[in-house]
């Protein structure tokens, strides 16, 4: 009975957790405005464009919210992200990519989803290599920056 | 003789590729982001602290990475190799120079009911009255914490499957120093009371899961809605469906703005963004990465003819936060959106 208990609630478990490999989060010990221009940097870096930094912190602040600094910088290859948008227009509200920044204390938090996630929304084969290669990508900004001191 | 020197610098070569894991680096990639790199904070316990790792057992380490915490924030790291698990919890095991308990499987006799009346009067009030634990993620976000960590949620199958009977007991009998929870003497607790309470927390088990431990169940990637107008009339009803959706619009772009040169986007791919900066605030006071998907936008394509308002499911998208206090926003936000695009294209 103990088995079939436990066989059970392996299954419920299997069923309600959220798997790791769909998000990244990682802490860089650089201050926010350091960890800030090494994220841009190590984007650069790896052949991306940082299309747009969305100050999030400067909206909530203009409406009378507190809060630190919190960042959404948004990045993509020249001609991929056109390319994709025009075969696969189900993956637009997925692009550009990007990754959120945000202050805390004297650390810095990145955020981002991993391409893996996109991999279970978008099976198409012929999308796997470029969603395989942006993970690639991905963790090494991720390490760059975590590792910059 | 060459040959052997060259057989022997390939086998260098390959090394690296049979070597233990790297614990620091696997923690430092996969777990500092909440526990913070000397594992000094996060939710929940802190991990470096010795009463906590005087008290749980390598296995109940191993299960809480691999089953994660459903609804509780922590993932389910599974995708890691068994050697990537056993590194990250000897990496963490360095922060602790004393004995590591190994704790027995069988199961504690006690009465779950009587239990039950104590959990309420002793437990309850940090833990929940079902067990469902503390609000909040951990991650402070810069705001005022009110409380020193976030207590651990009992009723929860991932707590339940990775804890052990003797280590329930041994945290109820000696509390967690450096923590709110005292050793169960101080509050008047005998050694029956434990074991009563203890059965009351494995009949968790047999009953319902808690909201804190659910998510909402997968839905579509995309939400989509056609539009009867063409780009330029759809994109104007979405900015005014927005406003009176108590959204605030933010900017209208190209998708390909700032990949290519001022003026020659695409014109036919537009990203409407806006904001309810007081729903903006709420959710990243509950949980701060929710950022990652600001701010709220629909984009509006003209493909082949037809003119479409599409945005990411903020329903489907609450999963991979893995935290159940976003569920009601996100279903919120998801119908919102709908309600934005409906209104459009009206």
């Amino acid at each position: 009975m103990k088995l079939v208990h436990g066989f059970a609630l392996a299954l419920a478990l299997w069923f309600n957790s959220a798997s790791a490999d769909e998000l990244l989060m990682i802490r860089s010990s650089q201050n926010f405005e350091d960890a800030m221009t090494t994220l841009q940097a190590t984007i650069a870096e790896h052949g991306y464009k940082v299309t747009r930094v969305q100050r999030v912190d400067v909206g909530l602040e203009a409406k009378g919210y507190k809060t630190d600094r919190y960042r959404i910088v948004f990045y993509g290859k020249p001609g991929e992200i056109e390319a994709l948008a025009a075969k696969y227009p189900k993956l637009i509200p997925y692009l550009p990519l990007s990754v959120a920044i945000f202050a805390e204390e004297g650390n810095t938090l990145l955020t981002t989803a991993r391409p893996a996630l996109l991999k279970q929304f978008y099976p198409e084969p012929e999308l796997k290599p470029i969603f395989d290669r942006w993970e690639k990508d991905l963790v090494e900004i991720m390490d760059g920056v975590r590792e910059a001191k | 003789m060459r040959r052997i020197i060259i057989f022997f610098g390939l086998l260098l070569g390959c090394l690296p590729a049979f070597a233990a894991p790297d614990g620091a680096k696997l923690y430092s990639r996969n777990c500092a982001g909440c526990h913070g790199e000397k594992g000094d904070g996060g939710i929940g316990i802190p991990l470096s602290l010795p009463s906590f790792h005087a008290q749980v057992d390598d296995d109940y380490l191993k299960q809480t990475l691999l089953r994660g915490r459903p609804g509780r924030v922590m993932p389910s790291f599974s995708y890691l190799s068994d050697a990537e698990v056993d590194a990250i919890v000897r990496h963490m095991r360095t922060w602790y120079k004393g004995k590591v308990p190994v704790f027995p499987f069988t199961p504690i006799k006690g009465n779950a009911k009587r239990g039950e009346q104590l959990f309420e009067k002793h437990c309850a009030g940090c833990h929940g009255p079902t067990g469902q634990g503390g609000h909040g993620t951990g991650v402070t976000f810069s705001r005022p914490r009110d409380f020193p960590i976030m207590a651990p949620a009992l009723h929860n199958p991932g707590y339940l499957s990775s804890a052990k009977d003797a280590m329930i007991k041994a945290t109820l009998v000696k509390g967690r120093e450096g923590t709110p929870m005292v050793a169960a003497s101080k509050r008047g607790l005998k050694d029956k009371d434990i074991n009563d309470i203890v059965a009351h927390l494995r009949s968790f088990e047999k009953k319902p899961l808690p909201s804190s431990a659910k998510l909402i169940e997968t839905s579509e990637a995309v939400i989509a809605i056609e539009s009867p107008y063409d780009l330029k009339t759809t994109i104007e009803n979405v900015k005014k469906a927005v406003s009176s959706n108590n959204f605030v619009f933010i900017r209208e772009q190209p998708l390909n703005a700032g990949l290519v040169a001022e003026g020659s986007e695409d014109p036919k791919q537009h990203i409407v963004y806006f904001c309810n900066f007081s729903l903006l605030n709420q959710a990243l006071a509950t949980d701060p990465r929710v950022g990652l998907f600001l701010p709220c936008r629909i984009t509006v394509v003209e493909q082949g003819g037809k003119v479409t308002m599409m945005a990411a499911n903020p329903k489907r998208l609450s999963r991979i936060f893995n935290n159940s206090e976003l569920n009601e926003m996100c279903d919120q936000v998801t119908k919102m959106y709908i309600a934005v695009m409906e209104e459009a294209a009206l």
